[in-house]
């Protein structure tokens, strides 16, 4: 494989992996100073997709589908939050499981009810169409580009509004210890709220993104939950540092992986066996990195309740 | 000691005792049977992960593996054309229990959502290894030529006596996995679910008997995976996936967490909408996805809480 | 501490030179204390002394960074919580472990059980088991709670989860019973009822007693170690104790920092 194309790899990896990030920032969150699993954030996301792609068609503008698909997607997460998930903080795992797959069902048919079940596709907003040149004769989408920096930018403010204000004291504090927080007086309800509603809006925001990209269609969200929860599992629950940097980690070696694999596979068989063998060991290869992890640091990276 | 039974007990035993009437009464038809084999090979799948759930807290996203595991058994033993339960049996029993020994050896160590997550990593491999096996199917799946022999003879060709049979390894499953959490053994899990501290403060190391327990549940699940190959006569990687993996556990918080009875009767009640609830609407997820909201919500400890039942 | 000769070889549990560090503080500083058959030794200290920290490197719950835990003659230093359980070290907690959805009869059973053979038996049902409900209704008569056998454990008023903690203790048949605050949180009635019962277990039991309750402590212990900032900073009779001026600084020091 080329250097060229070998970048290439590497900068799609990154690309996934700052998308998995905004979604996993928010589960990570959630399950950290709630408890609350939700298997329903992969639909946040979906419906980001959706609400960016639908708002971009009847405006004839991608930036005022994103404008306007952010507030709607808080907005849903809120009536989630409101109608279904706060009757569940205190119930066990596994109940919260079952509730919020009934989520993820209802809503996958809904998607596929309202829009169908063929992909609708998102255009490239004019002003990133095109590339930009890294090396001499290789071409790197500029939308792409622009993924990744809007990503990081998010990432850093996140950093910043978590590490440096007060309500992110209080939101960290809350993941390692939401009692504690709680018998300080404040707000715990309110505090889950905005939690909740803010990761809800990440996972949209992704989603808007997402969409020229990926093709958006019912049941998208899935996949991507799966990993962002290999993302939080492997950083460490409660930790925004250790999302991120797993779901660099995750991006990189799913997008190298598939790409690399079959390659490797054909030292040792033939190409048809190489290319199935390949396959199928790149798909397992982020299950094996979270297994071997989980091996050596049970708790992830960079637990947030104490070691 | 006997307390006398409870209503949810009763109620699955009046049930499976329908089931064990139904085809002498009437519903003797294809598609019933089908609905029938269907659902009593789900609830003893079900139940063997009630067993590991409820018994000894190991809630695993990854048990369809080891009920594919026993598929798949079926489905390569008959590509070689050994087709006989004599040697089927065995090769899936082994083939499962050193799947879930391999795995459980390793996710065993981890605990809640780590386990959970782990569970569904190993359900996940064992789905992509099958979609790569071209040889047996791949991503389209392998039918049997025939369903399996018992010592020679077409039995399990009959209809009737494959819906015996499957009642039959039901009430083995139940009756097993009962035993099994009333003897020393599930004590010692049990007291390890709840408390893994005063279990070791009194002397029991945990980790044995939970890898035990998870072996002895993937080796039930691969059981009603090789009925399930011959009910179907079709094996898919689907079969191994994490949304089947979480259908199952979908019946046995349905049927109420910790009530081995409740796995059964939320095994019933769950292929039941997964039957009708099409025949309704092509959007019936719509309408399945609130009901399970509101099942969660409102049926605090599923269908045996319901019932009157508690947890034990 | 071949000098103390006798002491050494009367002792059932010998704690030598044990340390443990968090970061940079000293938790536990060279600590040594010996608890022989037959006597109640207290532990007591100012909050913060690191007592529970002390308490978890006897029972095996936090491994020391240097020193040696020798019971019965034994090194025990590297041994894990079930192990030295299994060998004889049965302890309490101060924040009560009980198997809430237990029968009271069952918490006590599953000790009993933990003694008596192997566990991976899987055709009988445990709860017939005669010989093991047998133990347990002895245990649980020693303590008072005979009545309770058959209550859902997690329904048990705070003095008789207490309670429930030593009949699992003594259900598993100790050498030495390592007790934490046993009394903590106790009402009058039920402090008096279990000071009755730890002087009756006093004669087949070496007792480590962590406590709080000083009038407790001074009824009923043979010798008194006082732990403050990690160390052993006065061991001996109550009589010695009462009177050490150190040990009063440790204490009143203590009540007079502000808050």
């Amino acid at each position: 494989m080329s250097t060229g194309l070998f970048l290439v790899q590497v900068l799609n990896g990154l690309q996934l992996g700052i998308l998995l990030f905004l979604v996993a920032a928010g589960l990570t969150l959630v399950f950290g100073v709630m408890d609350f699993i939700n298997l329903a954030h992969g639909v946040q996301y979906m419906l980001g997709a959706y609400l960016g792609a639908a708002l971009a068609a009847a405006t004839g503008s991608f930036w005022l589908g994103l404008l306007l698909a952010l507030p709607a997607a808080l907005f849903f997460g809120l009536l989630l939050e409101v109608l279904i998930f706060r009757h569940l903080y205190d119930r066990d795992h596994l109940s919260q499981v079952l509730a919020t797959f009934g989520v993820i069902l209802f809503l996958n048919q809904a998607m596929k009810a309202i829009w169908g079940a063929a992909p609708l596709q998102v255009p490239v907003p004019a002003l990133l169409e095109g590339g930009v040149v890294l090396m001499p004769g290789l071409q790197y989408p500029l939308y792409r580009i622009a993924v990744l920096i809007a990503g990081l930018l998010t990432g850093l403010g996140l950093w910043f509004l978590v590490e440096r204000t007060r309500i992110g004291m209080l939101v960290r504090a809350g993941a390692t210890n939401a009692a504690m927080v709680s018998a300080l007086g404040v707000d715990i309800r309110r505090l889950f709220m905005l939690v909740f509603a803010f990761g809800a809006m990440l996972a949209g925001f992704a989603g808007v993104l997402a969409g020229p990209i990926f093709s958006v269609e019912p049941g998208m969200g899935d996949h991507v939950l799966i990993l962002a929860f290999v993302v939080i599992v492997i950083g460490g629950i409660g930790s925004i540092r250790g999302a991120f940097i797993a779901a660099l980690i995750i991006g990189v070696t799913d997008t190298l992986g598939k790409s690399l694999m079959p390659d490797l596979m054909r030292l040792f068989l033939d190409p048809s066996a190489a290319r199935q063998t390949g396959a199928a060991l790149a798909s397992m290869l982020i299950y094996i990195a979270m297994a071997a992890i989980l091996a050596f640091r049970p708790r992830g990276l960079f637990p947030a309740k104490g070691g | 000691m006997p307390r006398g039974l409870k209503l949810d007990t009763l109620l699955t035993l009046l049930v499976l005792l329908a089931l064990a009437a139904a085809p002498l009464l009437g519903f003797g038809a294809n598609h019933y049977m089908t609905l029938f084999a269907r659902m009593m090979i789900f609830a003893a799948a079900a139940l063997s992960l009630s067993f590991l759930v409820g018994g000894a807290g190991l809630a695993s996203l990854g048990h369809a593996a080891a009920m594919g595991v026993g598929a798949y058994a079926v489905a390569i033993l008959d590509a070689h054309r050994v087709t006989d339960m004599t040697t089927v049996l065995p090769v899936a029993i082994l083939a499962s229990a050193l799947f879930s020994l391999l795995t459980g050896a390793i996710a065993v160590r981890t605990e809640g959502v780590n386990f959970i997550m782990i569970t569904l990593a190993f359900g996940q491999m064992a789905f992509f290894t099958a979609s790569s096996l071209s040889a047996y199917g791949g991503d389209d799946g392998y039918t049997l030529y025939d369903r399996t022999e018992l010592l020679g003879s077409r039995l399990l060709e009959s209809r009737l006596f494959f819906h015996y049979l499957c009642l039959g390894f039901l009430l083995f499953c139940w009756g097993m996995c009962a035993m099994l959490l009333a003897s020393r053994f599930g004590r010692v899990l049990r007291a390890t679910r709840e408390n893994a501290l005063r279990a070791q403060a009194v002397g029991f190391a945990p980790y044995p008997y939970r890898l035990l327990a998870y072996v002895i549940g993937g080796t039930l699940a691969g059981l009603a995976g090789v009925l399930f190959a011959n009910a179907s006569e079709f094996i898919a990687p689907a079969y191994m996936g994490w949304q089947r993996s979480g259908e199952l556990i979908f019946m046995v918080i349905l049927g109420g967490l910790g009530r081995l009875s409740g796995a059964i009767l939320g095994a019933i009640v769950f292929v039941l909408l997964e039957t009708w609830l099409p025949n309704i609407t092509t959007h019936w997820k719509m309408i399945f996805g609130p009901i399970l909201i509101l099942a969660v919500i409102f049926m605090r400890g599923g269908l045996s809480g319901v019932l009157g039942a508690r947890r034990g | 501490m071949g000098f103390w000769g006798r002491a050494v070889a009367e002792a059932l549990l010998s704690i030598q030179g044990l340390r443990k560090h968090y970061g940079g503080l000293a938790v536990t500083n060279d600590v040594s204390l010996d608890v022989r058959p037959g006597e109640i030794h207290a532990l007591i200290g100012p909050n913060g002394a690191g007592k529970t920290t002390l308490i978890h490197q006897i029972s095996g719950t936090v491994t020391p960074d240097a020193g040696r835990v020798v019971f019965a003659d034994a090194d025990i230093t590297r041994l894990s919580l079930p192990r030295r359980v299994q060998a004889g070290l049965a302890r309490s907690f101060q924040i009560t472990s009980i198997i809430a959805g237990f029968s009271v009869l069952e918490n006590v059973a599953l000790a009993a059980q933990a003694k008596s053979g192997s566990s991976f038996r899987f055709f009988r049902p445990a709860a017939r088991e005669e010989k093991l409900n047998a133990t347990a209704r002895n245990a649980l008569a020693e303590v008072g709670l005979a009545e309770r056998a058959n209550a859902i454990a997690g329904a048990l008023s705070h003095g008789e989860k207490r309670a429930l903690e030593i009949a699992i203790a003594l259900a598993s048949a100790p050498r030495l019973l390592l007790l934490d605050e046993p009394l903590a949180g106790a009402g009058p009635e039920e402090t008096e009822k279990l000071i009755a019962l730890l002087r009756r277990l006093k004669a087949r039991y070496a007792i480590l007693l962590v406590e709080h309750d000083m009038q407790a402590v001074f009824a009923l212990a043979d010798r008194i170690s006082v732990l403050a900032e990690g160390r052993i900073i006065a061991s001996g009779s109550t009589a010695e104790i009462r009177a050490s001026a150190e040990v009063r600084a440790a204490y009143l020091g203590d009540e007079d920092l502000p808050c």
